[in-house]
């Protein structure tokens, strides 16, 4: 690290600020008409310092990013306003001088790490390629500082690394290669855009430690974009919010998130499941939708889904400066820090424990599946062992949460329970029936019993099918509704008791947002009048203020409906709050099943431990206070699966019996089972 | 990056008329599908739209160029070049859409249902593929010409329309499937095979309709290999004979021992052929940009 340091004269001493953005306005022009996407941004940051900007997709965070880095496509954004950093004018700067300035003074690390780099080139030449292109290095120079950056992020054995591909990298060893190229040249200031979105919770949890670290150490500025508050909390010195299209509130971190001063970032606050409180009985949430940016309505933008919305707020609040040292978009701001306004806490309802158990609705036995491996270089008979022994029931009326990270099996089991896949080994049985022997009868009648909601709300709906197509078409396929107005009418029921007007029926999924079409999704799975849904990661591809109102719709039609749910997520604070009991996997395998607080309160597997400290919680105190507690490695590979307990690799208490042994799934405590020979 | 959605109309807005919706959203679309009318109308209408009879010899004006009476010349026969272009407007239209829409229909059926069953199935679909590929168009369609007996429906060479649409077939084949790979995949035909829907109601439903665009452009490019094959076989004696009117015909046979004296009698079939072809992919886009409703606001 000596020779880092000092290619960096002077580390602290914070002399102004680096980067000052002032009045930043970015238009699109699109055949819809203009755009807005940014409308008169201004901030600041000082040298080494770390500001979060949050906000739901659309509010211009990410566009923000781009316009600084003046990587906007050039025909149709238009940028104005005026951008200094480190007293260079970067949106009067040349394109050469430009140039120069991104990768050396400025870089940026993007969200997808499977797809920002080269495949075609070896790590080493894409990390040293800035080195030579900006500081003239020569290649001998260039390999031994890339060497270096290498183990500065953690990646062991650099030397040899240098030269394999990006395939041979998993998912969070490639952030971190894409973080030592930002730092190649002693960057200034980086621009991470969403750089843990799409890691695990363990892996996001060591990137965030390294970026936090690296900027402390290297006094490097760093502004973060992010949608998850968990994560800022965690970062970030100061938080901007942003709403479409405009900063709402910017403040120090704990300011904002203890005592925002916008209703907006209030509500964004309320809305996230939290692992540290009490469980709610009803998750709080921001009614409506993020306003279109093409005509956006005039005033206060949040004004249409503020409760607090009085006359006032027809006009267009401007920045002010709060008790909190804050600044905040909202007229009312000064009754805010009174505490004379407030949210209202939804209402109770109550709280949904689990269902008595009489026979299981669905059980799983001993379920496997194992997928052959394709490809030249294969042995012969090798598979994925995707998901091995997995047993579990579900009752009537019950969620199971199943959690884990990616690669663990989570899918697969939901894809076997659909019957999208053939098990290698196992039983379903649903009701009584086993499904794998079932006739193709009994099967046409199960197939309407179980229906799934799927992660994706884009791809999940036939972008050549309309609103009403969709979700009529189980209607008629199984001649649900005896004539055509009646399936009409149906429709129409279904698509309002998923919380949308009948009108949308005449749409197609394109121009619906994500959370309406999330509710098509619901409404078409409710069509065929199902007793068990499998969700599959239904909610995390929505913002948090529409999850946290699909959440509610889950939970209501479950009360209405007296559906089951197989609930299927990586993220442990949306599953507890969900879920009556709760299984959590790991590399294709249960580690431990427990009802919803007892495996929060009190989790018996080292597996589970890990988990629950690595997620982040959206508060800044908290997180400063807890000790960062880092599982080390990666998951193992599927080529070379562990002997013995497939954590054994990376269990802080693994010791030679683990390697050894496979550990059973036993009932530790009553009610409580967990799959390790250490407890 | 998360750039804000295109805006979102409150109400869904309904084509009143596809036709003049078509007009307006695709202008060149519009063109080439007037061409294609006019090109149908002259087939159609050909005994009454034509000036002469197109197999009435006049040795009295061989190799004529243009003129008033003849305007577009006339042939070696002296028969009348633009008389022989509308009747051949018939043959092109028969012969090359036909076939084209039969080949393109069966590939792009047989690719999708490779795509959507896989395994074993998908194997042997791809290998019968592969041995049909390995076979050039024309000696493919020599084949099924020579194999099958002369059928002849209504005037049309039911023999012939084949042998050019089996060449088609694998060609469309291998591109659909490669399309319907990419949708096999998505969320929505997992739904819609949790929900228990038919193979047939899933492949023609779900699948077929998000695997139009290359679907069309295949189509439409095929119909210019269909015209071009039938003018090839033509030319060898098992397509359409002489002294039947047809585009190809009139383009291979003895046109080109006359060139220098009588460039027309190239010149304006092959301009046929070429307007005939770019008029048909020209529409094929726009329909395929008209049928994605992601086009539309």
């Amino acid at each position: 690290m000596e020779a880092l340091t000092a290619t960096r004269p002077q580390p602290a001493a914070a002399s102004g600020a680096l980067l000052e953005v002032e009045d930043l306005h970015v238009h699109f022009e699109t055949s819809h008409g203009v755009v807005r996407a940014v409308e008169g941004l201004s901030f600041e940051i000082g040298r080494g310092e770390v500001v979060a900007i949050v906000g739901e997709s659309g509010s211009g965070k990410s566009v923000t990013a781009l316009a600084i880095m003046r990587l906007l496509p050039r025909l149709t954004g238009r940028t104005r306003g005026r951008v200094t950093f480190d007293g260079k004018q970067l949106l009067d700067l040349d394109d050469e001088s430009m140039r120069e300035l991104r990768g050396r003074d400025i870089s940026m690390i993007f969200q997808e790490p499977m797809t920002s780099l080269n495949p075609l080139l070896t790590i080493g030449l894409q990390i040293t390629e800035p080195l030579t292109i900006h500081l003239g290095m020569s290649d001998a120079q260039a390999r031994a500082r890339a060497c270096e950056l290498l183990s500065l992020v953690g990646i062991p054995d650099p030397e040899s690394r240098l030269d394999q591909y990006p395939h041979q990298f998993s998912g969070g060893m490639r952030q971190r290669v894409m973080i030592a190229i930002g730092l190649a040249c002693n960057p200034k200031l980086i621009i991470a855009d969403e750089p843990t979105t799409a890691l695990d919770v363990t892996i996001q949890a060591q990137i965030l430690e390294l970026m936090k670290d690296l900027s402390r150490r290297l006094n490097i500025a760093l502004i973060v974009i992010t949608h998850n508050l968990g994560v800022v909390a965690r970062y970030a010195d100061r938080v901007i919010v942003m709403y479409a299209a405009r900063m709402v509130e910017q403040g120090e971190a704990e300011a904002v998130f203890h005592r925002p001063r916008h209703p907006y970032s209030m509500g964004l606050l309320r809305s996230v499941p939290r692992l540290d409180r009490p469980r709610g009985s009803r998750l709080e949430t921001i009614e409506g939708l993020v306003p279109n940016l093409a005509n956006a309505p005039p005033g206060c933008r949040f004004a249409p889904r503020c409760p607090f919305r009085i006359e006032i707020c027809a006009q267009e609040p401007s920045l002010f400066l709060t008790d909190t040292g804050a600044l905040s978009r909202c007229h009312r701001h000064a009754e805010i820090a009174e505490n004379k306004i407030a949210w209202a806490a939804a209402d109770a309802g109550t709280l949904a424990v689990a269902a008595e158990h009489g026979a299981p609705l669905l059980s799983v036995k001993n379920l496997t599946k194992h997928f052959p491996v394709r490809g030249k270089l294969a042995k012969k008979g090798a598979v994925v062992r995707a998901v091995e022994d997995v047993s579990f029931s579900i009752y009537p009326g019950e969620t199971l949460g199943l959690v884990g990270e990616s690669g663990c099996g989570k899918t697969t089991v939901g894809r076997l329970i659909l019957r999208l896949e053939q098990p290698t080994a196992g039983e379903i049985a649903f009701e009584g029936t086993n499904l794998l022997t079932a006739t193709a009868g009994e099967m046409q009648t199960i197939r309407r019993k179980i229906q799934v909601i799927f992660q994706d709300p884009y791809s999940s709906l036939n972008p050549r099918m309309t609103v009403r197509q969709i979700i009529g078409e189980p209607l008629h396929v199984y001649k649900l509704a005896p004539t055509r107005k009646a399936a009409d009418e149906r429709v129409g029921q279904l698509l309002s008791q998923v919380g949308l007007r009948p009108e949308l029926g005449e749409r197609y999924p394109h121009q619906l947002s994500g959370g309406q079409r999330q509710r098509v999704g619901i409404a078409r799975a409710l069509a065929m009048e199902p007793s068990f849904i499998v969700c599959d990661e239904a909610v995390s591809a929505l913002d948090v203020s529409i999850q946290g109102q699909i959440i509610n719709l889950l939970e209501d039609l479950q009360r209405r409906l007296g559906l089951a749910y197989l609930f299927i997520a990586h993220d442990l604070a949306v599953v507890r709050h969900i879920s009556m009991r709760v299984v959590v996997m790991y590399f294709g395998r249960v580690m431990e099943v427990a009802d919803r607080d007892t495996i929060y309160r009190e989790p018996l597997h080292p597996y589970t431990k890990v988990l629950l400290d690595a997620a982040p919680v959206p508060d800044p105190t908290v997180e400063k206070a807890r000790a960062p507690r880092l599982i080390k490695g990666e998951l193992p590979s599927h080529m070379a699966p562990p002997t013995g307990c497939v954590f054994n690799t990376r269990c802080p208490i693994a010791s030679q019996e683990c390697r050894e042994t496979i550990p059973p799934l036993e009932e530790k405590r009553p009610g409580h089972y967990a799959a390790c020979i250490k407890i | 990056m998360t750039i804000a959605a295109p805006s979102v109309p409150e109400t869904g807005t309904r084509p009143r008329g596809a036709a003049l919706e078509f007009i307006r959203q695709q202008p060149l679309g519009a063109v080439s599908l007037v061409i294609i009318v006019i090109m149908m109308f002259a087939g159609i209408f050909s005994p009454l739209v034509a000036p002469y009879d197109p197999l009435n010899i006049d040795f009295a004006s061989i190799l004529g160029a243009p003129s008033w009476e003849h305007w577009c010349g006339t042939d070696a026969y002296g028969r009348d070049i633009c008389s022989r272009l509308i009747y051949g407007s018939r043959t092109a239209l028969v012969i090359g859409f036909t076939s084209s829409f039969v080949g393109s229909s069966m590939g792009a059926v047989l690719g999708i249902a490779s795509a959507y069953f896989g395994g074993k199935i998908d194997d042997w679909i791809q290998r019968f593929v592969d041995v049909l590929l390995a076979f050039p168009l024309i000696v493919l369609a020599l084949v099924v010409v020579a194999a099958f007996r002369r059928f002849v429906v209504g005037g049309v060479d039911v023999n012939l329309i084949l042998a050019i649409a089996i060449p088609i077939i694998p060609r469309v084949a291998r591109v659909v499937r490669a399309a319907a790979l990419s949708v096999r995949v998505m969320p929505y035909v997992d739904a819609a095979r949790a929900a228990g829907y038919s193979h047939t109601r899933i492949i023609f439903r779900h699948m077929a309709p998000n695997v139009v665009a290359p679907y069309l452009i295949m189509l439409t490019a095929f119909i210019a290999q269909a015209i071009l094959a039938e003018a090839s076989l033509s030319f060898l004696g098992l397509g359409v004979t002489e002294p039947t009117a047809a585009w190809g015909l009139m383009l291979s046979g003895n046109a080109a021992d006359f060139y220098r004296e009588a460039p027309w009698m190239i010149l304006f079939p092959g301009a046929m052929i070429s307007l005939a072809v770019f008029a048909f992919n020209l529409f094929g886009d726009s329909l395929r940009d008209f049928l994605d409703p992601r086009f539309k606001v």
